[in-house]
């Protein structure tokens, strides 16, 4: 189900960083009990399996909180994906099991290629641009001019504003007769672009309004890394008469690396399971042009009048995957970094 | 001591956890099935969010209740979110006991097995139109009864009409509109709005030119198929229908032609209030179909209907609360808040009686036709998406309506085997 994929995305990328804290947790509890008693008595094995309990007993609280909204969720929906479900099976439960039918069957749908591609595209594009953007602001801001702590201010009202917000408005200002950005573009003696109307412009419009949407995000985490580099390698580079340009290159970027890292993870996480934007903007059309995984799958479960659990699940699940690749990316880049 | 305290914490922590679990408010649970047959709780779950309790709608729940010697608890939801709140509340076995639904979910509920059949309850639908109940029977059966109906028209804006020396009285057929169209684009207006959008709501649009042509749901690319999407995609075409149709609700739709700009705009019973709104003279004009005379337009309304309960003693009340909502005298009273047409014929002739303007309207919602009338049921569903992914990739100029129609017919066909 949709719901499950939306909470689940984020869930499986930040999974397995939350079992690896709990497991920490854990031995640190066991170390820390287990080895003050065996200092005062070191023969009595039954105080040290209650030592165990009561250790497992703090660690209840985190571990239920895991299983029951992480584990269980993406357990649902895992089950779901591999059930034929209708909707009388739905109501009374007795969905039999299918196997991987429903991931056949999206495999087979003539939507799935479209539908990889522009989810490929999007995250991609949309990233690359919200990062790049965002880090040149964050650079801008980071010389602390006169005013600048307010037009940075000015630059998070993207994120501040309700999403339905701003894609309401991104819709109204790309209309085709009546809005703003083809008035413009008429008054530069341009055509007018059938914006969101067009099979060869509606993705393109999306990512732009995702892209203004992402630059916030970019530009605060880039701009706190910005600060944590020390300014004394700055003032030495000046003195050895490197340019503003050799700086950004050889101090900024390298140093502002593991932020980078982060900063691309979760846009990546974020910018998959896109949804709201693209369903406000576009429905995912005209004919599947702007369809991605997050809107075909949610097509499958309540676009229609008859939801299709089974398909939207497996749907759902393609993007925990994708979602989870790049997460242990992450976590082998980080390995390597420490 | 301290692990006297340690392990007492621990303990809460395991209660508070397992808690959350559980679910503790559960205890709380007020169990409106628990009540006993007579008196007690009913539920009522409808689709009219924008009704608070000190609307005629809800005193009307309340009277009916207090009439059946019961409390009513009634709850608005979103149409959208309600089909799949039924569907969550009949797996946990806590339906309400009536629940009011737009019309073409009622085949999708029965399906499941979630709805009693009007015999089951006793419930009279003798003086029901037969095209307007035809949406809740599959197989025979019927489940439930319409509240009231609406449907598509095409409002015209009187004064555009005038300078492009147009008379609306004229338009018979799709040659007489198209025609009319011509002469207003050539007066300087805009011709006709509509929606297009990728979901039910344009297929909802759509299928009164459809149906219009004489083609059949069972065979989207038949030559009278193709001959109504070319209909729609030549408007496009020549500028007489807007490019921004591809992605206009109906609500975009009808503001676009509140701004003042289009001779028509193909829209809903509902938008009646809203037309003494926009400052202009309009009128309304049935959808005209391919041959002449009024084609039949999708019905859109909702159906009461009373959900399975395991405690069959309380059907009792639930047949005099259907009862209650539609008898004549309620019936008229709950149409005329909801801008709808009866669904009795008694009850439209007292409605044309009060507002000579709903002639019109009444005449349309005759012709009018269930989505998943013709046996369709839960097929219509899978039938309507192929549609509006094929006008969509007609309009936006991907397919030409004939391959257009052509792949949503393998589709459909495919999916409803």
């Amino acid at each position: 189900m949709a719901h499950d994929v939306s909470a689940g995305v984020p869930a499986s990328a930040s999974a397995p960083a939350g079992a690896a804290a709990g497991a920490r947790a854990a031995e640190a509890v066991r170390g820390r009990g287990g080895g003050g008693r065996r200092g005062r008595d070191p023969g009595r094995p039954a105080r040290r399996g209650r030592g165990h309990w009561t250790a497992w007993a703090f660690l209840a609280p985190i571990v239920i909180y895991l299983l029951a909204f992480y584990a269980y969720p993406l357990y649902r929906n895992l089950d779901l994906s591999l059930r034929h479900y209708t909707v009388r099976s739905f109501v009374q439960g007795n969905a039999p099991f299918s196997g991987l039918d429903n991931y056949r069957d999206v495999f087979a749908d003539p939507a799935f290629g479209p539908a990889l591609l522009h989810t490929l595209t999007f995250t991609v594009v949309s990233i690359a641009f919200q990062f790049a953007i965002g880090l040149a602001l964050a650079v801008f801001f980071a010389q602390n001019f006169r005013l600048s702590a307010t037009l940075r201010a000015l630059f998070l009202v993207p994120w501040l504003l309700p999403l339905i917000v701003s894609a309401s408005t991104w819709t109204w200002m790309l209309n085709s007769d009546s809005g703003i950005v083809n008035y413009a573009l008429e008054l530069m003696h341009v055509d007018p672009v059938n914006w969101l109307t067009s099979p060869d412009w509606a993705l393109t419009s999306v990512i732009i309004a995702n892209i203004w949407i992402g630059i916030p995000f970019n530009l605060v985490v880039l701009y706190s890394g910005l600060q944590a580099i020390p300014a004394e390698v700055y003032e030495a580079a000046s003195i050895d008469g490197a340019t503003s340009w050799q700086r950004f290159w050889r101090i900024t970027f390298p140093l502002l690396r593991p932020v980078s890292a982060i900063t691309l993870l979760l846009g990546l996480v974020y910018t998959l399971k896109v949804f709201d934007l693209i369903w406000i903007m576009t429905k995912g059309g005209p004919a599947d042009a702007s369809i991605t995984f997050a809107t075909w799958s949610y097509r499958f479960s309540f676009g229609s009048l008859l939801p299709e659990f089974g398909p939207g699940a497996a749907v759902g699940n393609l993007l925990i995957v994708m979602a989870l690749f790049f997460g242990l990316l992450y976590i082998r880049f980080q390995r390597r970094q420490a | 001591m301290t692990t006297t305290r340690g392990r007492l914490r621990a303990a809460a922590a395991l209660v508070i956890s397992a808690c959350l679990l559980t679910g503790c408010s559960k205890g709380a649970d007020t169990g409106d099935t628990g009540t006993g047959a007579a008196g007690g709780d009913y539920t009522i779950w409808d689709p009219y969010p924008q009704f608070d309790d000190s609307s005629d709608w809800v005193k009307l729940l309340t009277k009916c209740g207090t009439d059946a010697g019961v409390t009513v608890k009634r709850t608005g939801y979103d149409t959208t979110d309600l089909t799949n709140k039924a569907l969550l509340a009949a797996q946990q076995g806590n339906s309400p006991d009536v629940l009011i639904v737009d019309n073409p979910v009622v085949s999708t509920l029965a399906d499941a097995g979630v709805l009693t059949t009007t015999d089951e309850l006793k419930v009279d639908t003798a003086a029901v139109e037969p095209n307007l109940l035809a949406a809740g029977q599959i197989g025979g059966k019927t489940y439930g009864i319409p509240i009231g109906a609406n449907t598509l028209a095409l409002y015209y804006n009187k004064k555009i009409l005038d300078d492009a020396k147009v008379d609306p009285a004229a338009i018979k057929d799709w040659a007489g509109l198209t025609a009319a169209l011509e002469k207003v684009k050539a007066a300087g207006k805009k011709g006709i709005t509509f929606s297009a959008i990728g979901t039910e709501e344009g297929s909802f649009q759509f299928l009164p030119w459809f149906w219009g042509s004489g083609a059949n749901l069972t065979q989207l690319d038949s030559p009278q198929g193709v001959a109504s999407l070319e209909l729609w995609n030549g408007w496009l075409k020549n500028g007489y229908a807007p490019n921004s149709v591809l992605n206009n609700t109906q609500t975009t739709s009808w503001q676009e032609f509140a701004a003042g700009d289009f001779a028509f705009s193909e829209n809903g019973t509902w938008q009646l209030a809203n037309a003494k709104k926009t400052g202009f003279e309009y009128g309304i004009i049935p959808i005209p179909s391919q041959a002449g005379g009024t084609a039949p337009a999708p019905t859109g309304g909702e159906f009461v209907t009373a959900p399975v309960q395991t405690e069959t003693a309380r059907y009792a009340v639930t047949e005099k609360l259907i009862g209650c909502l539609s008898s004549s005298d309620n019936a008229l009273t709950t149409d005329t808040t909801l801008s709808y047409i009866a669904a009795t014929e008694a009850v439209q002739q007292k409605q044309v009686a009060a507002n000579p303007e709903l002639t019109v309207w009444v005449q349309a919602v005759k012709a009018a036709k269930g989505r998943t009338s013709d046996d369709l049921g839960t097929k219509y569903p899978k039938i309507s998406q192929p549609l509006w992914t094929a006008f969509q990739a007609a309009l936006s100029g991907s397919a030409s309506p004939a391959d257009a129609l052509k792949t949503a017919q393998t589709t459909a066909a495919a999916a409803t085997k």
